[in-house]
Parts: C-alpha cells; sequence; structure tokens
C-alpha cells in the first residue's frame, strides 16, 4: 500500500502568533514552527496503517526552508521518504493554490492508495485543503474521519468512521482516497533517538514548480482564488471596571448593568 | 571557525523529543508519584523506548551512540520537569550501563547491555557504605576468590535503581586484598539481583528524588563466578573514579535542567501574580532576581557543555566535570531559592511544581560527590598543594 501524508508547518501553537499586516500573511521569520497539530494524527494514522497492512509512507510538504523541520521530524518517526515542494512561484498560495501544488506532487510520487490530512491547520483554520485535493485528484473525499476500520487495497476499498454532528457516520468508499483526521482518531507518538540520529542527517529533496510540471502562471497567488484583503488584531481586552462601595448600592449597580446588558431580566 | 555554540540538527531534535515526552508524559504525574514515594516502571519504559538509555554506547550493544552532549541534554529537559526521573535515566546510564560498557569484557557487554539499553533493565552501581561515603576508600565491603567464586560480605547504602524489579545487576566495589603499598586493593564485581546471599532493601522516607529507587543492598557469603570481575583486579578504584566524572557531567546536567524548569516556574508566575496592582514581575527587586537567574543558568549550560564537549573530544575532563557538577547544583540551589520567594506562600504548597524543585535541589549538594569533594577534586586539578583534604 501506498500512503501520502500532507504536512504543514505551523507557528508553535503555545507562541504569539505575529502577522504582517499590510500583507495579510503570518510573520514566519523567528517563530518557532512546529508540525501542524492535526497533521500529527495523519501521520500517525499513516504509520499505524503501515503497520497494519505494510506499505510505504511519503511525507509532503509545501513550504519555505524552514518547513524542512517537519519533515524531519516524520523521517524520525521512520517514513520512508518526504518531499518538500517549494518555488517562488507559490507564494501567496491560498488553499486552491496549496492543493494544486500537493495534488502535483502526489501524482508525481505515483500509485497512491490513500492520502492522510490532518482536518485543517492551526494557522489558517480553513479546513478546505483536502477536500480541494480530492477534488483535484478526482479521489474520494473522506473528511472529519474519527476512525478507520478497514482498508482493503486489492479490492480498492476503504470504510471509515465520520464524526458528523451529534453522531458517526460510517462510510464506505473507493480508493484511491483523502482521508483527513480529527484530533483523538489515535495517540500521535514521539520519535525515538535512533530515528532522531537517521533523519537528522538526510538532505530533505525539493521539488520546484518545473519538477510538478506545473505552469508558474497557475501558481501560488496567480493561481489563487481567495485573497486576504485585510488583516485585524483583535483589539487587547480592556481591564475590566471594579465596582467599589457599600454592598447593596455595589449589587444595584451590577444588576442594572446584568439588565441593561440582557443578561437577565428586570 | 573553531568556536561554534550551535547545537546540530540531531541535538535540537533531541531536545524538542525529550521536552516533549518530559511535559506531557512526566508532568501530570511527576507529583503523584513523588507523593506515594512511587517508583515508575513505565515511565522507565518509555525512556527506554525513547532511546533515551545508552547515548554513549555502541550500536552494536543497543546503545544510539549519539553522544555526551545529547545525552546530557536529555538528562537537562527531563530535570526541568522532575528531578526523579531524571534520576533514574541519568544513574542508569552514567552508573549503571556506564562501567560495564568502559570495563566490562565482551560477554558481560553482550549479556547486560542490550537490556539495559533498551529500558528492560537497570543496572546500580555499589559505591557508598554506611561508613564510606566521601571516603569512598574506606569500603569495607569483602570479595575473596575461594575456587571459581567470589564470595562477597558486606553491605552498601543509597544505591539508585538498586531495588526495582528491573533492577537486575549490580557493580559492586569490593576489597578484594592488600597492594603491596599496604593500601586496600579494590576491585569491582557484577552481582545480579537475586543471587543467593544477595538481600535489599528499598529505603523510604526521602525529602528528595522520592519517585526514583534507593536501596541498602547487603552481602552475606555471596557467591558469584569469578568471571564476574569488571576489568582487572585491583582497577576498581580507578574505574570508580573514571565513572564518577561521567557522573558528574549527568549530576550537573540535573542542576541545569533543575533551574532552568524552576525559572521558567518564577517567571510565569510573576508575570500572572498581582500585587499593588501589577504583577510583581514588574517590580525591579523581582525582575532583577530572574535577570540573575537567567544569567546564572546561561553560565552554567557553557561550563557544562564545554565539559561534555571535551569529554566528546576525548579529552582531559576531570576539572570541567567536577566544576560543572558544583557549579551547576550549587546555581540551582540559588535560582530555585529566589523562584521559591517569587512565589511566595503558595510555593511552599505541594500544589505548586516549584515545591518539589526546591527539595530536589538538595541533593545534587550531596549526591555523587558533596559539593566540598568537588572543591577538592578542583584544587588537585589546579596544582594545590597537599592534597586539598
Amino acid at each position: 500500500m501506498k500512503i501520502v501524508v500532507c504536512i504543514k508547518q505551523v507557528p508553535d501553537t503555545e507562541a504569539e502568533v505575529k502577522w504582517d499586516i499590510p500583507k495579510g500573511t503570518l510573520k514566519r521569520d523567528g517563530m518557532n514552527p512546529i508540525t501542524n497539530p492535526f497533521d500529527e494524527f495523519a501521520l500517525e494514522e499513516a504509520l499505524l496503517t503501515r503497520e497494519k497492512y505494510d506499505g510505504e509512507i511519503v511525507a509532503i510538504t509545501m513550504g519555505p526552508e524552514k518547513a524542512s523541520d517537519v519533515l524531519r521530524n516524520a523521517l524520525a518517526l521512520t517514513v520512508n521518504s518526504v518531499y518538500r515542494c517549494t518555488d517562488e512561484a507559490f507564494a501567496g498560495s491560498d488553499t486552491y493554490a496549496t492543493a494544486s501544488v500537493l495534488a502535483a506532487a502526489i501524482k508525481k510520487i505515483g500509485d497512491v492508495d490513500i492520502v492522510f490530512c490532518g482536518k485543517q491547520s492551526t494557522d489558517g483554520n480553513t479546513g478546505v485543503v483536502a477536500a480541494e485535493l480530492a477534488t483535484l485528484l478526482g479521489w474520494s473525499p473522506l473528511t472529519y474521519v474519527s476512525k478507520v476500520r478497514q482498508i482493503d487495497a486489492a479490492s480498492k476499498k476503504i470504510v471509515v468512521e465520520r464524526a458528523v454532528e451529534g453522531g458517526t457516520e460510517v462510510v464506505e468508499a473507493k480508493l484511491p482516497a483523502v482521508v483527513s483526521v480529527i484530533k483523538g482518531i489515535n495517540e500521535p507518538r514521539l520519535p525515538n533517538l535512533i530515528g532522531i540520529k537517521k533523519a537528522a542527517k538526510v538532505e530533505i529533496p525539493q521539488w520546484n514548480a518545473a519538477d510538478l510540471n506545473l505552469d508558474k502562471s497557475k501558481v501560488g497567488s496567480a493561481a489563487a482564488s481567495t485573497k486576504v484583503v485585510e488583516i485585524a488584531v483583535p483589539p487587547p481586552r480592556g481591564a475590566g471596571e471594579i465596582l467599589k462601595g457599600e454592598i447593596d448600592e455595589i449589587v444595584n449597580i451590577a444588576t442594572d448593568r446584568l439588565i441593561d446588558l440582557k443578561v437577565i431580566k428586570s | 571557525m573553531a568556536l561554534d555554540f550551535d547545537l546540530t540538527e540531531e541535538q535540537q531534535m533531541l531536545r524538542k523529543m525529550v521536552r516533549n515526552f518530559a511535559e506531557k508524559e512526566i508532568a501530570p504525574v511527576a507529583q503523584e508519584l513523588d507523593d506515594k514515594e512511587e517508583f515508575s516502571y513505565h515511565l522507565t519504559k518509555r525512556m527506554g523506548d525513547l532511546g533515551l538509555f545508552g547515548p554513549f554506547v555502541s550500536e552494536d550493544y543497543g546503545g544510539s551512540n549519539v553522544g555526551y552532549i545529547s545525552y546530557i541534554i536529555a538528562v537537562e529537559e527531563i530535570a526541568r520537569i522532575d528531578g526523579s526521573q531524571a534520576a533514574t535515566l541519568a544513574a542508569g546510564n552514567s552508573l549503571g550501563i556506564a562501567p560495564i560498557y568502559y570495563y566490562g569484557n565482551e560477554e558481560q557487554k553482550q549479556k547486560w547491555l542490550p537490556d539495559l539499553c533498551a529500558g528492560r533493565a537497570l543496572a546500580s552501581f555499589g559505591l557508598t557504605e554506611p561508613n564510606a561515603g566521601s571516603d569512598a576508600g574506606a569500603s569495607k565491603t569483602t570479595a575473596v576468590l575461594e575456587g571459581d567464586y567470589w564470595v562477597l560480605n558486606g553491605s552498601k547504602i543509597f544505591i539508585t535503581n538498586s531495588t526495582t524489579d528491573m533492577s537486575k545487576v549490580c557493580t559492586v566495589q569490593a576489597v578484594t586484598g592488600k597492594r603491596a603499598d599496604g593500601r586496600p586493593e579494590i576491585s569491582c564485581i557484577l552481582v545480579p539481583n537475586g543471587t543467593p546471599g544477595f538481600t535489599t532493601k528499598t529505603m523510604h522516607g526521602k525529602m528528595v528524588w522520592r519517585a526514583s529507587n534507593t536501596g541498602e543492598l547487603y552481602f552475606t557469603d555471596c557467591k558469584v563466578p569469578k568471571e564476574n570481575l569488571l576489568g582487572r583486579r585491583g582497577d576498581g578504584f580507578h574505574q570508580m573514579l573514571a565513572t564518577l566524572d561521567g557522573g558528574r557531567l549527568s549530576i550537573a546536567a540535573m542542576g541545569l535542567g533543575g533551574a532552568q524548569g524552576a525559572f521558567e516556574l518564577a517567571l510565569k508566575y510573576a508575570s500572572e501574580r498581582e500585587q499593588f496592582g501589577r504583577p510583581i514581575g514588574t517590580f525591579q527587586v523581582n525582575a532583577f532576581k530572574l535577570a540573575d537567574m537567567a544569567t546564572e543558568i546561561e553560565l552554567a549550560r557553557l561550563l557544562l557543555y564545554k565539559a561534555c564537549w571535551l569529554c566528546e573530544q576525548h579529552r582531559p575532563f576531570g576539572k570541567e566535570s567536577a566544576m560543572a557538577k558544583m557549579y551547576c547544583s550549587e546555581m540551582y540551589h540559588r535560582v530555585v531559592n529566589q523562584a521559591v520567594q517569587l512565589h511566595g506562600g503558595y510555593g511552599l504548597m505541594k500544589e505548586y511544581p516549584i515545591e518539589r524543585h526546591y527539595r530536589n535541589q538538595k541533593l545534587l549538594d550531596i549526591g555523587e560527590g558533596t559539593s566540598e569533594v568537588q572543591r577538592i577534586v578542583i584544587a588537585r586539578h589546579i596544582g594545590v598543594p597537599g592534597r586539598a583534604l
């Protein structure tokens, strides 16, 4: 079985995010990049799938030099190979443009049975790349998957559970498929020292637009169907008001305010 | 470009991995294990799974051979969260694995190292005795060669990792005779746990490292095959000194990592806790404390990493390892003392991890050579006349 995992590097979810307001993009310089937490579940699901059915795992990402770190981490977790898609022309990609690049990479890998993605990234939060990828490839889109029940590569069939509002939906689909997974589908493992030692020395291979047979005028901002027109940082929360005085007085003022705010009825 | 402070890609990845492990798997259970004085088989096995045992051991015996700096980073990151688990790891490596790896013959290495490096077994180092602490040469435990067996009699105390269900062997330092100059001949002998005549007792009621295992060992006509001698007869004292040189690096790493953890807790608390209408960290008196802590930690890290670097370069590092052990331990004391001070009354409560840091620090001034013994070692290295005793 041939498995692809799509991984994105995102700013550390515990660190403060900085924006380039005029450009409408994240300031990625100097930030500590981590593997998108949802993609860790995708990567773990790929590892579990390989353990169960054999096969090979190829991890891919699109991003600048720094994005190599997330692939190196995947290598330390023993994925078989990795590719970083990078080209100046990819800058300004929206989700659709990103999916186009990833789809081209998956085609280039060839004979892929299943693609695992996280359900969304923690920075962009769009959650549509997996569906776009399935559409571009013409494969089965299986989103919000909470469990992979069975994969039968020979008869080209997959059965998964999807987390839907208020319950679970069991879906059977044809392979190849693009599966986006939710948090809790598994427990992502940590790499061990032997894995790290091997991964640290590997040169991460790159694919540019030409390698992927992509027309430069049809990628990146040129291909983007959406454009960020404005970024606004929420204003810092001001200090609350502290009421002072006699207790009865304070209670009356507080009650009046709550009534004004329609929190309680008079 | 001779001077280079960058960690390698491998070392950076290792730090990230161990930090993740410590934060996600150790931090949630550390206080409970400390409360219950409970050794964690699960966490020890996990450290084995992650490859943290045997970082300086060749792959031929199941090690990862990533070197001393990597080893020290691993201990540092675990000590940042919990001293007890760092102790299990540091003692397991420096005192358990190292003597067997460096002085064992091929058969002994093949027999013990794969399980030790996988975290399936622990080895301990039987040196300290009730009446031989800093004066380690005053060991009373004896081993007499009778036919094909060594017969051991005596006792050991404060032996880390010696009495768990996974403790499989102890490197015991014993007097095996008298040298030509009249001084005792000391040798190291591998005594498997469970050998008849070898009994153990787990020590309870510790103030520090409560979730690490500490034991008392008793040898009563305990017989082991003569092949269990480690290295050459009479080399025991030298083996012990060299083992402690390496062990000091890991104790220093515990001081450094512990201080880093205590500092981070203090910084966070001082940024959140408000008194007089503002975060207490904004008062200059407190900001200066934090600045001093950060500076001392930086100094300690430079010294320790240099000692590790010397060790990796196979250059003499005994002086630097003693300096690093002493400085990192005492620095941790200063940092955690101020960190508790910043926490005020809450810092005295078990609910706050800084309380555990405060207790755990004290061991580092004492274990594997007290701060005073480190000063003796340093004094000898720098050419102070006499033996500095």
